[in-house]
This record gives C-alpha cells, structure tokens and sequence, in this order.
C-alpha cells in the first residue's frame, strides 16, 4: 500500500475546525517526506447542524497518480485510519443527508486502527461499536471530547496529540519528526505543542478488537427509491398521524423511518415517572417530538427520535424529574417507562445510579456556567491524565498564510 | 501498512508552496492581482471565496473594498459600476444566487465590464441541494460571459490571474466567469503554488478603461436608452469582442508560460492521451479525475481511450476541438448538466459539440451521457460504462441511442 487514508469523524460545528486541523496536519506532516496529499471535508455533512455527526478526510500518497486514484471518490469508501473525536460516536453515526446508521468502524480496512479520545475503557467502549467481520485496533488517546479549535474556546491540545499518535500508528507515512516538524509552520502550532504530540505518541494506548467483539446490533439501514418510484413534484408525503396506546390510553405519534437522528445525542433524558407532575411541559418543548404520552399520563421520551438538546431537561419544573446524563452510560434505545412499569424498584435503583453519577450529568457539550470547561481540563490533569496546557489562540500568528 | 520508499519533493523556485482549496487559490490570485472592489453575499459553495477574502483583508495582506451586499442582484450591480470607474473587481455566486443576479449578469457585458466572476457551480434549486451541477454558469452561455472551466487549486488560481489579463484587455472587455465545481474544488485543499507578487506584476498590467472610463475628467454618458436603430450594432460589437477573446486568451496563456514557467500549451482544452485515443471521452471540471484513473485502468487493458477536458467554453474552440475529436471512432460526451427538451435530449455540451461537427470532413458517432448530478459521485464504473456503449457505437458505425443517463437509480 502506497497510499494512507484517514477519516476523522467528529461533532459537527463544535469540533469542525478541531478536525480540519488534524486533516491539514496529516497532510502537511507528510509532505515533509515528499509526499502528496489533499484535505477535505464531506461535503453532505455541510451546512453542520450542532452535534450532527460529520467527516473530514486526508489522503496522502508517494505519487500525484496514487494520490488520483483514491482520491476520485466522492468520498473514500475504506479508511486505514478512522479517527473518532468523541467517544459518544462509538455508536454510529448517521449523517443528516438521510442513509442511514454506519458504525464507526465501517470504513476501517481490516487491520487498520480506530483512534479515539476517550475516558472509558476499552472494554466499556466496545460494548457501543459495532462488531465488524475482521479483526482491527482500537487506540485511545486518553482525554474528553474536545473543543479545541472551536472558536471561542482555549487550545487543549487535541490536534496535536492526534498527530502524535498517528506518528504511532502509520509511521511509513507520519514520521514523528514529520510531524515535530509540521507543527510550529501551523499558524496554531507552537514549540510546546510538538512536546504535546511527542508524549501522545509515547502514551497512546492500543488493544487488537477481534472479529468476536462489539455490539452485536445490527445497524439500521433503508433502502433509497428508484427515480420513477420517487412522487414527483419535490414532494415527499407527510408522517402518519399516531396511535393511542394499550385501551385506547396515551398517544405515540408516526415518526420517520428514514432518519432517526439519535446518534447527534450525546447526553439523553433520563426520567423520574413518579415524580412527574404530567405537566406536559417536556412534550409540548421538545423540538422533535421525542414524548410520547403514556397511558397513564406520563411521558416517555423515544430514544430513536431524541438528539439530547436538553430543552425538555430545562423546562421541567420538577427538580431530578428529568436530568440529561451522558450518552457513553447507557447500551440501547430501550423505552424507560416500559422499564419502569415492569419493577418500579429496580427502575428507582437504575435512576438513582444514572443521575447520581455526576461525571455522567456534567455536560459534554454546552456549559452550565461560564469557565466551566477550564475547570474540567484541569481536573482532567489532576487525576492524572495526560498533561494539557492551554494556548494561546493566534499564537504563532505570524505563520497566517490564508 | 507497508513500507515505501520516499520521493523528494520536487523543487519550488521562488513560488511557495501551500496546502489550499480551489476557493483558497482564487483569493490568493486575488491578493496577487491587487483587487480593488469586491462584493459579497453568501451562498454555499461560492462563499468559500467570500470568506477566503475577508480573511485576507483582515490578516492585512489585501487592502480591498469589501462590500456585503443585501443580495445578489446588488452584489452584481455594485461591482459593474465599481469597474466603470476603473476599479479591479471580484464577484461571485452559486446555483439560485446567480440567478437572482440575471439582470445584472445581462447588462454586464454591452457595457463592456472586465468583471471577473467565481461561479461556485452548484444544482439549481428545487431541491435545495449544495452538489455540483453546471446549468447556473451555462445560463448565461449566449449573453457575451466568457466562460471557463477548471478542475485544480493550482488552476483556479492560475486561471484567475489570467482572467483579468483577458478581460481587462481592451481589445475584449468582457466579463469572465470561472466555474468551480462546488465540493470537489471549492472545498478540498491540495498542495498548490503560489507565485511571487513580482512575477505577477510581470504577467497582469493595470486595468485601463482608456475612453471608457466613467469619470469627471471623461464625460460619458453610460447605457442610455436605445432602440430597434442601435441594438443590433450593439449586439455585433459584442459579438466582436468575443471573436477578439480568442486570440487574447491563447496570448494571455503563452504570456503566463514565459512568465511562471508552467501552465499549458493549449488554452482550450486540455489533452490526456488523446494521441492515439479510439475513443474520446469528453468533460468539463472535476469529473476530469474519475475519468482519468478509469482511462489509466482501461488503457492497462489495452483500450486505447482519451480525455478531452474543455476548459473554456466561451468562446468556444470550434476548430481546435472539431481537429481533436473528429478522428477518433466515437466521441462520448459527460454532462454534468442537463437541457432538457433540447436535440435528442443531449446535455449542453454533447449538443455544442455536436454542432460544431457539423461541417467536419469526418463526423464519429457521438454519445452523450447525463451524469453526476447535484453532486452525484461520477464513477469509474460509470466511466467505463460509457466507454462500452462508444466502443459499441464506433463498431456499428453509429449510436443507437444518443443520450445516456448513467447513475440515476433505475
């Protein structure tokens, strides 16, 4: 092989420029060595709604024709490196350009590497990705989802210590001193960066994933229309209206079976039916109609429609009625009132321990109060975790180019 | 992965070398050329120029006019009577954008305005897709727009410095529209040269409206009302100065070679192995890639297939394209648009090449496909697809059907 393809999947808006500087990165590191290469960004995924999961590519190549022949690809359809910057992503993804859910290891080639920041363990991890038909590695650059790049907060680092870490992992391609190198040109780079890079790929912890590991789910998938069974007109028909449920009780609406939009979540609700008041607060708020109104009242929130906005969290008047916990602690979509009504002690117990995890209720994207991500990086550190130092942005400014 | 070996690079003289999209380029030209006025209002993929420009003007390293206007109609406007004025100026837009500017794009050329205009192709609405499709530049086909083509960073930039050189020149004075195929050129970076602003001062004189100068020392009066006794001499001026564009462009383009030491011989059209090609696909913008690694693959087979990328599409190289094409077998034309209800239901580009055949000595069968729509990923399946049903055609000696629609789900 002569040529190294690398998707970085990432949460739209929030870390786009985060994963356009790791693209451009990767492809200037390996310029260093003489070689070619292009950066780009899926174009499907744009205009980026917040959260959406979307993609950034890099290819590199010895030659401008090896470099042609993978790149003539409206995008590329196997990757040796899948680069994931948020571990709520292990679950799938699914673009809002409507085809479906893909796992995140869809396109990794067999016996490439899945690169992700995380916190969880590898074990923990594989419970979400899904299980693929030949053996890869999982590596884990231990941090939290970042906001580096994005624009109103501070430099963490993570460019770099993805560029170190692929250093590891594809060193034919991304020498370290490639990279050592490429950094401090980088209109963000900096001496203390490239250390930031070294120790990534010092530190980078890898483990093989076999053919027997993973979420044995099966992702959903539809197949698109023909162009003469499309209707004509631009139009598309309208979703059902819905059904009560058992006795006539309650009301679920239709939703639509070709976009389910969950994998944008990356916090969901998380509800206490015996405290709600049924004030239908949640339900009438929530932006995509994720309640559906229980036979007894109560709203049950449908995991397959929710993108974790939190709106319904914020609207209840009930303290812990509804509180967002991470995407990371949970395995399925399962309703949690149907939960609830099977053993209500055991559902008291399941809540008590997801809200009470306060790791898993601090907000991953968004911020209740203002320097609470500095907080959080600096708590990250005095746990132990890898050394993260803020820069400055617009350092180094002097090589602006664009 | 496996080890390979590595290649140096390969030496840059005096350009530098940077790592930008196709949009990223024309600001860089921009920058280099010492734009005067630009306007702007967004529509995606064109406003990746936009913003290219605001960065460069904000970093200092552009001193520039840079006017948001409210639409395109407006945006349009603004720089036309910037350029009477004697103003450098920059434009653009994508897809419906550009279409809210048609009356402006209308009067543009009589008045014989040097605008220099980024088409950021992409489908007409509805739906309100952002994918690559051509039919928003080709709408202005016979209104006196030069038109042009390209399919890299390093053209688009190249390509814009030699745009001011053809348009501004007096001989000319015509408005220049460059299409970039939205996505697969306005937003992928690729590693392109950039030349010094010396070189370039070399190559691109100031613009000079000489006696068309709107100003108080040269009272003119500019587009008074007319009627049926001065259209039609109107209408032969410009259809003059577009005759004039031909030997401009071949000048600007030998120009550019003395100067920056690359860029190629043939202005028009840009031939990967036409030599000894049998049959001759034919294609505007990025497609140029799937096509070239499916020709490389089905050459290794021992079929001898060519790429005729056309560049410039206004004017139109009727005789330097007929020498081309007319000797292969059959002639497979990819349309990244469609026109529809026109002759055989062919794309816009198969029909200009169809008729400009007419009078060749020797006609091959000409296939038309209708392909990569919206954005469409044009594959190099479709490719060899269509150089089957060529192939086919050049053995019965005619195309039993003459327009193909290749990736469409059916």
């Amino acid at each position: 092989m002569s040529a190294l393809i690398v998707e970085v999947v990432y949460r739209g808006i929030f870390q786009k420029n985060l994963a356009a500087r790791i693209c451009r990165g990767i492809v200037l590191s390996a310029r260093r060595s003489g070689r070619w290469g292009i950066a780009f960004g899926r174009y499907g995924d744009s205009p980026q709604r917040n959260g959406i999961p979307a993609k950034d590519f890099a290819i590199v190549a010895d030659s401008v024709e090896e470099l042609e022949q993978n790149m003539a690809r409206y995008e590329p359809k196997h990757t040796d490196i899948t680069v994931v910057l948020d571990d709520t992503l292990s679950k799938g993804v699914e673009s809002w350009a409507w085809y479906g859910l893909q796992p995140i290891n869809k396109l990794t080639v067999p016996n490439g590497t899945v690169l992700m920041t995380s916190l969880q363990t590898f074990d923990s991890l594989l419970k979400d990705i899904h299980k693929k038909d030949a053996p890869y590695k999982l590596a884990v650059i231990r941090a939290k989802a970042s906001f580096s790049g994005l624009w109103v907060h501070k430099e963490d680092h993570t460019e770099v210590r993805v560029l170190g870490a692929l250093a590891k992992i594809a060193p034919h391609f991304l020498s370290l001193e490639g990279v050592a190198q490429a950094i401090p040109e980088m209109e963000w780079g900096s001496d203390l960066k490239v250390t930031s890079a070294r120790k990534a790929h010092d530190r980078l912890e890898t483990r093989e994933v076999k053919m027997t590991e993973g979420n044995p789910e099966v992702p959903y998938a539809f197949e698109m229309p023909k162009w003469w069974e499309m209707r004509e007109g631009v139009s598309i028909p309208a979703i059902p209206i819905g059904k009560p449920k058992e006795g006539g009780q309650g009301y679920v609406p239709e939703r639509n079976p070709y976009f389910k939009k969950y994998t944008t979540r990356t916090m969901r609700p998380v509800i206490d039916f015996d405290t709600c008041v049924k004030c239908n607060l949640c339900w009438i708020s929530c932006p995509d109609s994720v309640f559906d109104v229980m036979p007894d009242g109560t709203f049950d929130a449908a995991m397959e429609a929710c993108c974790g906005c939190g709106v319904c969290e914020a609207v209840c008047p009930v303290e812990n009625c509804i509180t967002m916990v991470n995407e990371a602690v949970f395995e399925d979509n399962a309703s949690q009132w149907e939960m609830w009504r099977r053993d209500k002690a055991a559902y008291k117990t399941w809540l008590g321990a997801k809200i009470g995890d306060k790791q898993a209720t601090v907000r991953s994207h968004g911020f209740r109060f203002r320097g609470q991500y500095d907080e959080e990086l600096k708590r990250d550190l005095d746990a132990g975790g890898t050394e993260i130092t803020a820069g400055i942005p617009g350092e180094n400014a002097a090589h602006k180019t664009v | 992965m496996a080890t390979v070996t590595t290649k140096a690079a390969p030496a840059v003289g005096d350009d530098k070398e940077l790592l930008i999209s196709g949009s990223e380029a024309v600001a860089e030209a921009l920058a280099l050329a010492d734009l005067d006025v630009v306007t702007a209002y967004p529509i995606r993929p064109y406003d990746t120029v936009m913003q290219a420009i605001a960065k460069k003007i904000a970093n200092g390293q552009l001193v520039a006019e840079y006017i948001v206007a409210e639409g395109e109609h407006s945006q349009f406007e603004i720089v036309k009577h910037a350029s009477t004025v004697g103003a450098r100026v920059f434009c653009g837009s994508s897809g419906v954008g550009w279409m809210y500017a048609m009356e402006c794009l209308v009067v543009t050329p009589p008045l014989r305005v040097p605008m220099v205009a980024l088409v950021g192709n992409r489908a007409l609405d509805d739906p309100g897709a952002f994918g690559v499709e051509h039919n928003d530049a080709l709408v202005v086909r016979d209104l006196g727009w030069m038109l042009c083509w390209i399919d890299t960073s390093q053209e688009a930039l190249d390509t814009t410095l030699i745009a001011y050189r053809v348009a501004e020149d007096r001989r000319v004075f015509l408005p220049l529209a460059i299409s970039a195929d939205g996505a697969f050129l306005t937003h992928s970076q690729a590693l392109t040269l950039v030349p010094p602003k010396e070189k370039v001062d070399r190559f691109l004189p100031r613009y000079d409206r000489g006696d068309l100068l709107l100003h108080p020392d040269n009272p003119i009066t500019v587009a008074p009302q007319a009627n049926e006794d001065w259209v039609i001499e109107i209408r032969r001026q410009n259809d003059e100065a577009m005759k004039r564009a031909t030997t401009v462009i071949e000048e600007a383009y030998a120009d550019f070679r003395r100067v920056f030491g690359r860029g190629p011989e043939n202005p028009w059209f840009e031939e990967y192995m036409l030599d000894d090609a049998e049959i001759v696909l034919v294609g505007m913008g990025t497609i140029s890639l799937p096509m070239k690694v499916a020709i490389r693959e089905m050459r290794s087979q021992g079929q001898k297939v060519g790429l005729l990328r056309l560049r410039w599409f206004r004017p139109f190289p009727t005789e330097k394209l007929v020498a081309a094409v007319s000797k292969a077998q059959a002639i497979g034309v990819v349309d990244r648009d469609y026109s529809f209800g026109s002759p055989f239901n062919s794309g816009v580009v198969a029909n200009e090449i169809r008729a400009a055949l007419y009078n060749a000595d020797r006609r091959p069968p000409l296939l038309s496909f209708i392909c990569g729509l919206g954005g469409r990923e044009v594959t190099l399946e479709d490719v060899k697809k269509a150089t089957d049903m060529c192939y086919a055609a050049a053995k019965a000696g005619k195309a039993e059907a003459r327009t193909h629609w290749l990736g469409v789900r059916e």
